[in-house]
């Protein structure tokens, strides 16, 4: 539906330009003081570069980013069941302690006299993380899920070197079903990866990774619950074969929010595990960013953790800065990590309790699985068969045949002012739509969702393939080319850019 | 528990659809030894009023910047934001959305990003930069480790001015890629020191300005001497207010500009979240690392915007993407475009203009002291200044006197053999007072 006003505007959607179409380089929305213009020692080398930067005036600043937010899903405005992703409501007590003036005016090499309270804060979060997950040590420094990953194989990569197999045991196994981060990850960190098959009930078996093991096997990559939204049956057993065979066993943490409270994974032979702050612990997801990775180590990594970490002493506490003279693998990032993650995080668990943490775990698994149950009658549910953990799996597969898949499904979620599940991953489900609805989902919402998913599945078998093939049209935009930007990136403005030519193309 | 929204009796309705007996029915895949039947020994839920009371007592054994003279610097700066800023990045639309993954319902996030990736590519004077990457350090990191990937060569040499925790970070990263990491000893004033070790096996030259010691330097012919030896340059910074004053490394050739965005819209937070700028060469874009937001058209032919060049990255591309950043920093990278619509070209340079002043009246009053030196001959808004003792205990000294005097070369590199060196800073934050305190306090230090 073109849009017909003479303004762009479409009611309450505001049309905005870029910045560099609205603002202009003497423009400004600060006051600043006057600067004295006394001698300079730059010596020569001021910018002789142009600094055409737009800038707008307060209300004009404010007017254009709210505009923009208004073109915008959120968590905020109604379910968002992006499966693997755990968008869970953001609590802004979190939001409020971490903008206290003690942490987030805090320099990160301050006199570590002026810092005793940062530490503790550090502290208090490293022994809710190692308790909950039952293992002894945790990293704080990693600065998002994947960067965990990198810092729990490089642990593994150091104690292997430490026992005089860092050249010899290369190989990591890695399952098909597994976020891409996990092998990228491996690679990254100098690991060659060896995947592992999936099986048709979606799990990893212990039979396909005994045949894999040999004395060049470093470590396992496995994400439990699963990408599937199932629990590893065979994990303990499998950890145990890892184990034996002199490696190491990585789990992924992305998905441990389904089991918070209620299991150990250091009961089940962990070596290393990365927590999403931004998932489980709900820091703000914030349009991509920034999230927090801590990655909890084992007994076995614990003395190679990264620099630089705290040390408790009788008076208060230090910092470990530098890697001589320990057995410290090396530097995840500059600083302590995420400190505005981890005051939000720590908020987030001392107002949940052990009680509340382990509710969340038992609410989230209760909502997929109520959401599986409506749905599987219309939709088809690969592993449907038996409960699934906090996400519920579904596919196109009775309506691919018509033309009629799992992108489009996705569209015409937009048009019913949803936020779609989570599309084509994981990639071993054809047509995968993965739902999670998180355990801050009330009752209602859940219903009033499915209502929306039969309905759309009623239609989708009627044959109704122009409606889904249109969809969006109530969203801001009809559906993008995604080909024409990768084929010829544009990814900045330009001076002389005219926008209305690109329409007319 | 305020969080969630099920009551019991949703729990029994739930069950009882999903035909469970029991919630523990639904973890029946869990080997009955791991699933765990108490609580887990931790304290229990508590309401609001105690939670933010336990956590501001913790804030409160804290000593913030603003309640000192302060003047540390060293890879994070303390700098005014406007109030808008942070009002902006709390809005629900922004703060609770997730990556654009559907960008016909995320074109605020992603238009913001457009026009993000515009500002650094004009702030650094570079043809593209991408959607930020999570900090300073780990921005250099993925510079080396993409330099590598474009020459096919397997050495980085890093100037002896480069901040020591971005090497270390960079360290970790390139040798566990089996790559040798060249870092030259601390040197105040010899980003060119590099161009001695470049040779057919060298990938990159890794140099920054301003340094680490605030040094900041021509780097064109480092350039040009990288570039006749088939080496990238890569140019890093801590500070890039700096870049409303001084050529940015763009302007001198440089193939990768990447570096820390945390004095643009950002606070302190003891060291994160941050926001990684990272820009390139047009010709090196499908070898950079992180997402990027491109704009394309609808069916309609309206202009948009999407995530675009996904197949460098780890979920399409797994083992062979080009990096495994799954991420960008979001509200960081928000707060920074948010805060440099406010500056402008304008604003940028006035407020740039500020910090020099600033740092060349503390360099003045400090230089007057007998016993203090000023190493940094050239400087935008931090200089290394040498001491008559040893610079930790000097630091230490004046922060019980409210002045945080900025943090000794010993403690980010114990290896530099520079004891008696202060890294300092100053930005439009500090008064005329602060530094009058300043030089008062380090005039009777010993």
């Amino acid at each position: 539906m073109k849009t017909e006003t003479t303004s762009g505007n479409r009611g309450l959607l505001q049309a905005e330009g870029l910045i560099f179409e609205t603002g202009h380089a003497t423009g400004t929305g600060v006051d600043l003081p006057e600067p004295k213009g006394g001698a300079d020692e730059l010596g020569g080398l001021g910018r002789k570069a142009a600094l055409d930067l737009p800038g707008l005036s307060e209300p004009e600043t404010m007017r254009h980013y709210v505009r923009l937010s208004q073109k915008n899903y959120a968590i905020d405005l109604g379910l968002f069941p992006l499966g693997s992703c755990t968008m869970k409501h953001n609590p802004r007590l979190n939001e409020r302690v971490a903008r206290f003036e003690g942490f987030a005016e805090l320099h990160p090499l301050q006199p570590l006299s002026t810092t005793q309270g940062a530490m503790e804060v550090m502290d208090q979060l490293a022994h809710w993380l190692c308790t909950m997950t039952g293992m002894p040590a945790v990293a704080l420094s990693p600065k998002a899920g994947a960067h965990g990953e990198m810092c729990g194989m490089l642990a593994i990569k150091a104690a292997l070197a430490a026992r005089g197999e860092g050249e010899t045991r290369k190989r990591v196994l890695v399952p098909t079903s597994a976020h891409g981060t996990n092998p990228a990850t491996a690679h990254e960190a100098g690991f060659i990866v060896d995947e592992i098959p999936a099986r048709d009930d979606g799990r990893v078996h212990l039979d396909d990774v005994k045949v894999k093991l040999g004395p060049d096997v470093a470590a396992i990559m496995i994400t439990n619950p699963n990408t599937c939204g199932l629990f590893e049956r065979e994990v303990k057993a499998i950890a145990d074969a890892i184990h034996e065979a002199g490696a190491y066993f990585y789990c992924d943490g992305a998905n441990y929010n389904a089991i918070v409270g209620r299991v150990r994974p250091g009961d089940l032979g962990v070596d290393a595990m990365h927590i999403n702050l931004h998932k489980t612990f709900s820091t703000p997801h914030g349009g991509g960013g920034p999230g927090a990775g801590p990655t909890v180590l084992s007994a076995a990594l614990a003395p190679f953790v990264p620099v630089p970490h705290i040390i408790k002493r009788d008076k208060g506490y230090s910092l470990r800065e530098h890697t001589e003279g320990t057995q410290a693998f090396g530097r995840m990032c500059a600083f302590h990590g995420q400190m505005g993650m981890f005051t939000r995080a720590l908020t987030y668990m001392l107002s949940h309790g052990s009680d509340g943490l382990r509710q969340v775990a038992e609410d989230a698994v209760l909502n997929a699985n109520y959401m599986l149950t409506r749905l599987k009658p219309h939709y088809n549910a690969p592993f449907g068969n038996g409960p699934c953990m906090h996400e519920a799996l579904l596919d196109h597969t009775r309506t691919k045949e018509q033309g009629i898949e799992t992108k489009d499904f996705a569209k015409a979620l937009l048009d019913e002012g949803y936020h779609p599940f989570t599309t084509y991953f994981p990639l071993v489900v054809d047509g995968a739509m993965l739902i999670e609805p998180t355990e801050t989902e009330p009752k209602r919402e859940l219903d009033r969702f499915c209502d929306v998913m039969i309905a759309l599945s009623k239609r989708a078998a009627a044959g109704d393939k122009d409606f889904f093939k249109n969809a969006p049209v109530l969203a801001p935009t009809r559906r993008l080319d995604e080909t024409r930007a990768a084929r010829s990136p544009k990814l900045r403005w330009k001076r002389g850019d005219n926008s209305a030519a690109i329409a007319a193309e | 528990m305020r969080y969630l929204p099920l009551t019991d009796v949703d729990r029994k309705d739930m069950l009882s659809v999903i035909g469970a007996k029991s919630v523990d029915a639904l973890y029946a895949d869990v080997p009955k030894v791991a699933l765990l039947k108490d609580l887990v020994d931790l304290p229990k839920a508590q309401g609001e009023i105690e939670v933010h009371r336990h956590m501001q007592a913790l804030a409160e054994k804290n000593t913030p910047a603003g309640r000192t003279a302060f003047f540390l610097g060293a890879g994070a700066y303390r700098h005014h934001v406007p109030s808008t800023v942070d009002h902006i990045i709390q809005r629900s639309e922004f703060l609770t959305a997730y990556t654009p993954y559907q960008p016909e319902i995320a074109q605020g996030t992603l238009q913001a990003l457009y026009e993000f990736q515009s500002q650094v590519a004009l702030l650094l004077d570079m043809e593209v930069a991408n959607a930020s990457m999570y900090d300073g350090s780990t921005a250099t990191s993925e510079a080396a480790l993409m330099a590598a990937r474009v020459t096919k060569r397997r050495k980085i040499i890093f100037s002896g001015g480069v901040h020591p925790h971005y090497v270390d970070t960079a360290r970790t990263a390139c040798e566990a890629q089996g790559l040798e990491v060249v870092a030259l000893p601390a040197a105040i004033d010899d980003e060119a020191a590099v161009t001695k070790h470049l040779g057919a096996d060298v990938a990159a030259v890794i140099v920054q300005s301003p340094n680490a010691f605030g040094t900041i330097t021509d780097l064109k012919a480092i350039g040009d001497a990288a570039h006749a030896a088939g080496a990238l340059m890569v140019a890093t910074f801590t500070e890039a207010v700096a870049f409303g004053a001084i050529e940015p490394g763009g302007s001198y050739g440089a193939d990768i500009v990447c570096g820390e965005g945390q004095s643009i819209g950002n606070a302190l937070n003891y060291g994160g979240p941050y926001v990684g700028l990272f820009a390139v060469k047009e010709k090196y874009v499908r070898q950079m690392p992180g997402r990027v937001a491109g704009e394309t058209v609808d069916v309609d032919g309206q202009r948009g915007f999407v995530l675009t060049l996904s197949t460098r990255e780890q979920h399409i591309r797994r083992e062979k993407a080009t990096s495994n950043i799954c991420t960008n920093s979001g509200l960081c990278q928000l707060a920074w475009t948010i805060h440099m619509t406010l500056l402008g070209g304008k604003g940028l340079r006035q407020l740039a203009q500020l910090n020099h002043e600033k740092a060349v009246a503390l360099a003045d009053a400090l230089g007057k002291i007998p016993g203090v030196e000023v190493l940094t001959k050239r400087f935008f808004n931090e200089i290394a200044i040498r001491v008559k003792g040893d610079a930790n205990t000097i630091v230490d000294k004046l922060a019980s006197q409210g002045i945080i005097a900025g943090v000794a070369m010993s403690r980010l590199n114990p290896k530099a053999a520079m004891d008696d060196v202060i890294i300092t800073a100053a930005t439009e934050m500090n008064t005329d007072e602060d530094i009058g305190a300043y030089a008062k306090a380090l005039k009777g230090a010993w």
